[in-house]
């Protein structure tokens, strides 16, 4: 029975550990710019897909996974370049839209570059799996847990500890009061699509081997990844991981306990009630918007 | 029907016009033109792609050979891209403004049964390459298809189940579309093989692990092996969490993932799944005396010589919808559709890539089960059992 529910959690914490790496992508867009980046999802699959074509030419693992990131950067600052600073007059609505534009483009060019069919990433580790109290568990988990509680807390210093992180703050709280302070805004915000791109291609390196990867995997990685930064609250970094691990947790619990017919109407009815009782999510932010 | 007669009307104005400038000339330069609509791009484009490739390359190789009763082929396709309402518009245009004597589509379920009504009220024959039971059951008089049905491939698999003394099963399945047929048909003959589906698990056709249904149906008592109907990747992800999770049952997959595309995506996981298949995957394993074996050969040869790249049972689909549509046309001796079809109801042991044809009026596919060949893999291969 223990090992049985030992199973699920593990499973749930597998793929919840990677919403939660999507959803953080989501949470540095958003704090900047109040936008919700729906190209994020892309970042994912280019991480996946750049490194593994890079592995086929011979490039050893951690520089191939290094230069995919760099990819998925210069990308991430072109996307804010030529899609979203043209349009900075343009409401919130408007940019989000032109980000669900840029993850068609992004997607084309890759089914074009990169074919269409699915691929698996080896595993970092050598042994891929280990066995705890009857359970087993992928070490490339343990691995997206590393990665997932590194980046959160490389983003709390960030935002904590240096200007720049202090001025996208303050770019999210006050747009205009920032600029009078002497912060670039075009600037600040850039910055966070590159560094949400550099976190999506990140997911997508270490997510790949557990998830396979194929041009159009950021569609539902970069859906449940948004669901999950909505339930953790968006903007913060914390609630983007108790997001994604509740998420995927409650996913497998219902596969493993109810039927997996249910699975993702369980997860939906979760994100309902915890939005209907808390709307801001549950690490939002209390204040109230000035109108 | 007016206009119909009118052009009648008109073409034989000209014929006649033509004879008496020309004298006596053959009647037989008209090409005999054959429609296709196939999903070449768009999320199929995994089927119609190399079914596209396939029709371009046979009907240039017939021409070559002289085409069929003296007359060439003459081409004419479109793309739907996949999409059902595309494919309908395609297929109006085939049967109405390019007047084909035979259709040959479409790739998927839906865009053949969305081209069905208008093939049937155009009187012209139809060969689909798609699998679903549907689109021959009820049988319709002007359609034909060319791949098994799914139900065979769950007959197929649950026969060797039944060889190996199992009698209570695991069934986890996709919720696609393929999937959830796949699962209906399994459980609806499961029973006729004395085998009981005691787990019955579903996922998402993008989910990314399955661990969760898979140690449910472990944990269920009494199943002594799983059966796996899916498509794409996520039968790579079972196969691999099978492999990790350490479940020491049997595990078969279905046709949906018969390419080595499946045996890279799930790895060393792989070694001793089984699965039912098209013959192309093996066609050096066949014995000799296999009838199959060098039309088989013959088609993985040309087509890899002409296009480079790995052959695809897909394509096998629309190398038997053409050749059974030349050799109806050559039995029937013209291209008068009423004939055509006569001759397509009635093609008795006609040795395909896919299998052996033999239609009858209530039987448009004309497959058994052991069109369908058991694969196991070992060693990172296929190998082929009985």
């Amino acid at each position: 029975m223990f090992a049985e529910f030992l199973q699920y959690l593990f499973s749930g914490v597998t793929t919840g550990a990677i919403y939660a790496l999507v959803a953080l992508g989501f949470t540095l867009v958003y704090n900047a710019s109040h936008v919700i980046n729906f190209a994020q999802g892309e970042f994912i699959m280019i991480g996946g897909m750049a490194t593994l074509s890079l592995l086929g030419m011979g490039v050893p693992m951690p520089l191939a996974i290094g230069l995919a990131i760099l990819l998925a950067a210069v990308l991430g600052a072109l996307l804010h370049q030529l899609a979203i600073a043209p349009a900075r007059q343009a409401d919130v609505v408007t940019l989000i839209i032109i980000t669900i534009g840029a993850s068609i483009f992004l997607r084309g060019l890759a089914q074009v570059i990169w074919g269409k069919e699915y691929h698996a990433l080896p595993s970092f580790s050598e042994q891929e799996s280990i066995e705890v109290m009857g359970a087993v568990m992928y070490t490339q988990s343990l691995w997206i847990l590393g990665v997932t509680t590194l980046l959160v807390l490389a983003l709390a210093l960030f935002f904590t500890r240096t200007l720049v992180g202090k001025a996208i703050l303050a770019t999210s709280m006050n747009r205009q009061a920032a600029r009078l302070m002497g912060v670039r805004i075009q600037f600040v915000v850039m910055l966070a699509f590159t560094l949400a791109a550099i976190l999506g291609a990140v997911a997508g390196a270490v997510a790949s081997p557990i998830t396979l990867t194929s041009y159009d995997i950021g569609i539902m990685l970069g859906l449940k990844g948004f669901v999950a930064a909505a339930i953790g609250g968006l903007g913060s970094g914390v609630g983007a991981v108790v997001g994604g691990l509740l998420l995927g947790i409650a996913e497998a619990m219902t596969a493993g306990y109810i039927s997996s017919d249910y699975k993702d109407a369980v997860a939906f009815l979760l994100i309902l009630v915890i939005l209907l009782f808390m709307p801001r999510g549950l690490f939002g932010s209390r204040v109230a918007e000035r109108v | 029907m007016n206009k119909k007669s009118l052009l009648r009307g008109l073409a034989a104005v000209t014929t006649l016009l033509a004879l008496a400038l020309a004298g006596p000339a053959p009647a037989s330069d008209e090409p005999i033109r054959i429609g296709a609509f196939v999903s070449a791009t768009g999320p199929a484009s995994f089927l119609g792609d190399p079914e596209l490739k396939t029709l371009e390359m046979y009907v240039e190789r017939i021409n070559e050979q002289g085409g069929v009763l003296g007359r060439p082929l003459h081409l004419v396709h479109y793309d739907d891209g996949g999409s059902a309402s595309e494919a309908r518009n395609f297929a109006n245009r085939l049967l109405r403004r390019d007047r084909v004597d035979v259709l040959i589509g479409g790739s998927t379920t839906g865009t053949t049964l969305a081209a069905v009504p208008l093939a049937q009220r155009a009187r012209t024959p139809m060969i689909s390459m798609a699998g679903a039971l549907t689109i021959v059951e009820p049988v319709n008089p002007w359609v034909f298809k060319t791949p098994q049905s799914d139900r065979m491939a769950a007959e197929r698999v649950l026969a060797d189940m039944q060889d190996r003394g199992i009698t209570r099963i695991g069934l986890i399945s996709g919720t696609d579309g393929f999937g959830r047929s796949g699962r209906e048909q399994t459980l609806e003959v499961a029973e006729q093989f004395g085998i009981e589906v005691v787990a019955d698990q579903t996922y998402g056709p993008q989910d990314t692990d399955m661990t969760s249904q898979l140690t449910r149906i472990r944990t269920t008592e009494g199943v002594e092996a799983v059966f796996n109907f899916g498509f794409g990747q996520g039968p790579a992800i079972v196969t691999r969490n099978y492999a990790h999770l350490d479940i020491d049952l049997p595990l078969y997959q279905s046709h949906g993932v018969a390419s080595d595309r499946f045996l890279d995506l799930a790895g060393s996981a792989a070694e001793g799944v089984r699965l039912p298949a098209s013959a192309l995957l093996v066609p050096d394993a066949l014995p000799d005396e296999d009838p199959q074996k060098p039309v088989v050969q013959g088609y993985k040869q040309a087509y890899e010589a002409r296009w480079n790249t790995s052959v695809s049972t897909f394509g096998g689909y629309a190398y038997d919808a053409l050749h059974l549509a030349v050799h109806a046309i050559e039995q029937a001796g013209s291209t008068d559709p009423k004939a055509i079809r006569e001759a397509l109801e009635s093609i008795q042991g006609f040795v395909g890539v896919t299998g052996v044809f033999s239609m009858a009026p209530e039987d448009h596919n004309g497959l058994e089960p052991e069109s369908f060949r058991l694969l196991e893999v070992r060693d990172g291969g296929w190998v082929l059992i009985h």
